[in-house]
């Protein structure tokens, strides 16, 4: 009897963790609104990412910085939902790094699983992140809480 | 923001056909995702009878040697290769359309070997007579595969980027 129990215990903690993760993954996270208005404009930190690091140019309204392994599959679905939505806007841009080539940037952004997906604005501050599997709900209300008005400089 | 854009065709499954642009070059032939989850709900069933088997300690330890030997063939030898995966492409498959996915084997793979230690840490101190071992490495790794048979995480392929970032510390170091 006391081991059904600790089974039926157990089987309810995983499906709370389930639960928990799923309303969770590919959610998009913003960075605080006052430290994105105050980041240093030139230096190479976690606040920001310049087109030459990139190797690409930024978006004129936002940049999507997807990080993705080789071995990832949701990365691949992540990067197709991205691709479609940057072809639909000319402000928007989509970079996909690959974490092996690029592990000088995971641990300057603590990346800690793939895809993450950093939203940058037209400055290339990093304005929130979007961790886990990203639909395209997902990066809607990513781009509807990155600060549009924030002027290219 | 200006949703100035043309009607836009869904995003669905469809989507993912889409070729992308990225860092995926080449990789070994991808296997069908529901394979390793439906290895993982076999693991699921191994794993509770472990569990259940609370009052026969010897049945339990050699039931959860099954799971060990298992994960170890799907470490070494690959996910596809366990007899779960056998099972699944005989029984299984066959009977379900094709995928519209195929994913790499080499994150799943990674999950069999961070199986294999939790239950291999648990089977070693239930042998050497820490008998509480078992039921909570059985506990741990019932956890990991309920996970990936009911909601398709995986958790072993969540920590391949931490292996990763940790392997390249220990080489810079």
């Amino acid at each position: 009897m006391r081991d059904v129990l600790v089974l039926v215990a157990v089987l309810l903690l995983a499906t709370v963790i389930g639960l928990w993760w799923r309303a969770r993954n590919g959610r998009y996270t913003a960075v605080d609104p006052l430290l994105v208005a105050g980041a240093p404009s030139t230096q190479a930190d976690d606040t920001r990412l310049s087109a030459a690091e990139l190797g690409s140019p930024l978006g004129a309204r936002a940049t999507f910085v997807q990080f993705s392994s080789e071995v990832c599959t949701p990365c691949r679905r992540t990067a197709a939902v991205l691709h479609q939505l940057v072809s639909e806007h000319d402000d928007l841009s989509h970079v996909e790094m690959d974490v092996v080539a690029h592990l000088d940037l995971v641990r300057r952004f603590s990346i800690m699983r793939t895809p993450t997906t950093l939203l940058l604005d037209a400055r290339g501050v990093v304005v929130g992140r979007l961790s886990g599997a990203t639909d395209r709900r997902h990066a809607l209300s990513a781009l509807e809480a990155c600060p549009g008005g924030v002027a290219a400089s | 923001m200006s949703e100035h854009a043309p009607a836009s065709p869904a995003p669905g499954p469809t989507a993912a056909s889409a070729p992308v642009a990225g860092p995926s070059g080449s990789r070994p032939d991808g296997i069908d995702p529901r394979g390793p989850r439906f290895g993982a709900a076999i693991t699921l069933v191994l794993l509770a009878a472990v569990l259940l088997l609370g009052a026969w300690p010897a049945a339990a330890t050699a039931l959860l040697a099954v799971v060990v030997a298992s994960f170890a063939v799907g470490a070494f030898r690959g996910v596809g290769h366990t007899w779960q995966g056998w099972v699944f492409r005989r029984f299984v498959s066959p009977r379900l359309a094709p995928p519209t996915e195929l994913e790499d084997p080499r994150p799943p793979t990674f999950a069999q070997l961070v199986g294999l230690v939790i239950t291999g840490v648990g089977l070693v101190l239930g042998l050497v007579g820490v008998s509480a071992a078992v039921p909570v490495a059985a506990a741990l790794a019932l956890v990991a595969a309920f996970l990936n048979a009911v909601f398709g995480l995986c958790l072993g392929c969540e920590m391949y980027l931490l292996g990763l970032r940790l392997r390249a510390g220990r080489a810079a170091a």
